[in-house]
């Protein structure tokens, strides 16, 4: 097991396939753009993002399979950039199961361990040990040709933890295929697993509910840069930046063109004509911000709009236009009354507790409130204001959190 | 076009897909096949579509009997996981290609309003390979739609998108086909051919989501035929209830006797849930039963006086900034419970803390066969 290290890494497919500057008109493209990043050793990480956003350049890199076109690869501080993946020793879990079919489950699990000149004593142990932690132990002697689809994942990924030596476990999408209800049980596992092996994790994938459960930190990518760098908690409360604000969260936070306004000497956030007050901690920093710009984002999550009770004053008039009952929640979404606004009015959707009876209605305008402290405030895509997040993050998480976040 | 299915089954060299079945499916309605891999989805899809004939049973169309009629004798349009286009034609043309028959003016015309309602207008003239997945799929859904057929099936058509894609494009079919805001289906409806659309997905979320009417599958067999959230509030079975709910249902036993719900041999300790002030619990005959609570019933933080405490150890713990999930098991048992809470949870790996189970909420199944006797939720 390693520490990672990406130091200066950049990569374009073209230079890579050896076009010729002359040849080209355009400048190259770049699949990902120059970065550092280190990963601990014995961490659980994940890389988040959409199709096309670096994030499987980034795993080829780290594995092996891609040379970079400028940086250096370390592990535990030796430079592996030149290294096959064999070399590096990572072992990698994709999201179509690699398992031999003809073979039966206890042979696949104990490939990967035979010629490395361990006693069969060992290697019996040993996937004894893996079979049990992914509950295998019963399909041991059947032949994985006969495994369901998601067996056949669950051996997947035993053989990419069955070796203790690997310098880190690289999975790419290891859960898309599996249905919802396996998913849980694999998570588990592979959390259960990483508990007991301590292997440095990294978890490639597109889908937010398992990079954050899964990952003590996750760093968020799109269009081959890293956006944010963070615990679940800093990416949901403190987005760095609108995409991650939208791409994290179900739906994503709303984003609302807002001025800021003195009056009474404090700061307000004007959005579509109403004046909103900001939390404390929002305008400490956004005292702290040099230069002054009218025109900002209010990012504000559906988590933390809440209804007014009664015909009072008091928020925001929404005006509803649909609601979705998900049993345990509903989505409330609305148009925003008041000013008319450039482009449309403003859609802003609130996440309400499900149960009886239903607080609104479509067709009803109802009051609701931004929570002042959970407001984040961002300039051309950038946070540049946001309060600090609650309380000191649980020992389990400080332990990985000196996320520095990486400017995009 | 109301479709009805009697004891129809389904066998493939003696394996049975699907045990004989009957479903009825109304005119113009949005029908969610909700069902883990290997449920019966996609074979109950192909004899919907006249793809695979049923080994038993009949399917009437308005009261026609068309067991025997093709694929192609039928009015039906399907959409696959698999971004399924014609490579080489464009946009325009691949939803165009079932449009038949008409004037050039009145092609164009319906190809720009499907295009609209899917949001590919600005991709009319590409070709599917330059398109990204979602696109891809969006036009196998207006050509579907440009079918115009009686029937609607999609198989998983969002299993293959990246999460917010799919999260995206959810809600434009919740809008296109759903119970919410049938808009483009209600002008179809009143033109006397709103299409029956069947979805089959895996995930339960996205059930609740499109709303309609769910059927809930299970080995071959339907469980269930219910609205959305009535499978969510008043599963038929335990089984329906594990199919439907995610994270996965806790489910513990529980014997009444003298007017309470003994559940020590389960959750530990003394645990026992009186009767009496539960409505929906008050007049359980005496016996076994199968209890089920939903993950989001159960909290860190006592929240009503007739809360039931259970001492647990925490197991796992997983955050998503938004919510957490905490997996305990209860103490000296073997009872693995999943606690799901909005916010942070605040505990430690291996503590052994009191956990709080909303009785208000629980579900109450037979012991044997697990069929529903008593839920929380009234239903219709």
């Amino acid at each position: 097991m390693a520490e990672l290290v990406l130091q200066g890494v950049s990569h374009s497919y073209e230079l890579a396939r050896g076009a010729s500057a002359v040849a080209r008109k355009k400048p190259p493209a770049f699949a990902l753009r120059e970065l550092d990043l280190r990963w601990r050793d014995g961490g659980a990480y994940a890389l988040l993002g959409p199709s096309g956003c670096g994030k499987s350049t980034l795993l080829g890199i780290l594995s092996g399979l891609l040379r970079p076109t400028s940086g250096q690869v370390l592990f535990d501080g030796k430079d592996v950039t030149e290294l096959s993946s064999r070399e590096r020793n990572v072992a990698q879990v994709f999201q179509f199961p690699v398992v031999y079919d003809t073979m039966t489950v206890r042979d696949n699990l104990a490939f990967p361990l035979r010629n490395r000149g361990l006693s069969s004593q060992h290697i019996a142990q040993r996937v004894r040990d893996v079979a049990d932690a992914l509950e295998l132990g019963p399909a041991l002697d059947k032949r994985a040709t006969r495994l369901t689809a998601d067996e056949k994942q669950i051996l997947a990924l035993g053989r990419g933890l069955v070796r203790e030596d690997v310098a880190a476990i690289l999975f790419d999408e290891p859960l898309t295929v599996i249905d919802p209800h396996r998913k849980w049980m694999l998570r588990r596992k592979l959390k259960e697993i990483h508990r007991q092996f301590r292997h440095t994790l990294i978890y490639v994938t597109h889908d937010q509910t398992e990079a954050l459960t899964f990952a003590d930190e996750v760093v968020v990518m799109s269009t081959g840069a890293v956006l944010q760098r963070g615990t679940p908690e800093e990416l949901f409360l403190r987005p760095a930046h609108t995409y991650v604000g939208t791409f994290i969260g179900s739906p994503g936070m709303n984003l609302l063109p807002c001025q800021l306004v003195t009056r009474d000497a404090q700061v307000w956030a004007k959005v579509g004509g109403h004046e909103l007050g900001l939390g404390d901690g929002v305008r400490a920093a956004l005292a702290q911000r040099a230069g002054e710009s009218p025109r900002l984002e209010l990012g504000i999550r559906p988590e933390h709009v809440t209804l007014e009770p009664g015909d009072g004053a008091a928020g925001v008039p929404l005006e509803v236009t649909a609601i979705e009952d998900h049993g345990r929640f509903r989505i409330v979404v609305g148009k925003l009354g008041g000013e008319a606004v450039e482009g449309g009015p403003l859609v802003v959707k609130a996440r309400l507790p499900g149960g009886e009876p239903a607080a609104a209605a479509v067709g009803q305008t109802v009051r609701v409130r931004f929570a002042a402290d959970r407001v984040c405030l961002y300039e051309q895509g950038h946070l540049v204001a946001a309060a600090p997040l609650p309380a000191p993050p649980p020992p389990s998480l400080a332990a990985a959190s000196d996320a520095a976040e990486a400017s995009p | 076009m109301a479709l009805v299915l009697e004891s129809v089954g389904k066998k493939l060299g003696g394996e049975v897909h699907l045990h004989p079945l009957d479903l009825t499916l109304q005119p113009g309605t949005m029908n969610v096949l909700l069902g883990h891999t290997g449920a019966g989805k996609t074979s109950l899809l192909r004899v919907l579509a006249g793809l695979d004939r049923p080994t038993s049973g009949k399917l009437l169309r308005d009261g026609k009997d068309v067991t025997r009629a093709t694929a192609r004798e039928r009015s039906v349009a399907m959409v696959y996981q698999q971004f399924i286009n014609y490579p080489s034609l464009t946009v325009r043309a691949n939803i165009a290609s079932p449009l038949r028959k008409r004037s050039a003016a009145e092609i164009a015309g319906r190809v720009r309003e499907l295009a609209q309602q899917l949001r590919i207008e600005e991709l009319l003239d590409r070709l599917p390979g330059q398109l990204s997945g979602g696109q891809q799929q969006r036009v196998a859904i207006a050509r579907a739609l440009a079918k115009g057929a009686d029937l609607l099936l999609l198989d998983e058509p969002l299993v293959n998108l990246d999460y917010k894609l799919r999260e995206e494009l959810r809600d434009e079919l919740r809008l296109l086909f759903g119970a919410a805001g049938a808009s483009a289906q209600a002008a179809s409806r009143a033109a006397g051919h709103a299409a029956t659309v069947v979805y089959a997905t895996t995930d339960p979320a996205e059930a609740l989501s499109l709303g309609g009417t769910t059927v809930v599958l299970h080995q071959g067999r339907v469980l269930q035929h219910a609205p959305a959230l009535q499978v969510y509030h008043r599963p038929a079975s335990l089984e329906a209830a594990r199919v439907g709910s995610d994270p996965p249902l806790n489910v513990f036993a529980g014997r009444v006797r003298d007017g309470a719900i003994e559940l020590g041999e389960s959750l530990g300790g003394a645990a026992r849930v009186p009767l009496a002030g539960h409505p929906h619990l008050a007049r359980l005959p005496e016996g076994e039963y199968q209890l089920g609570l939903r993950a989001s019933d159960c909290r860190l933080r006592p929240q009503a006086a007739s809360d039931l405490p259970v001492r647990v150890q925490v197991e796992l713990r997983e955050i998503t900034g938004s919510e957490s999930f905490v997996y305990v098991r209860a103490a000296d048992t073997a009872s693995q419970l999943i606690v799901h809470q909005d916010g942070i949870a605040d505990c430690q790996l291996d503590e052994a803390l009191t956990i709080h189970l909303d009785p208000r909420r629980l579900l109450v199944f037979a012991k044997d066969g697990g069929a529903l006797v008593s839920s929380y939720h009234e239903g219709p």
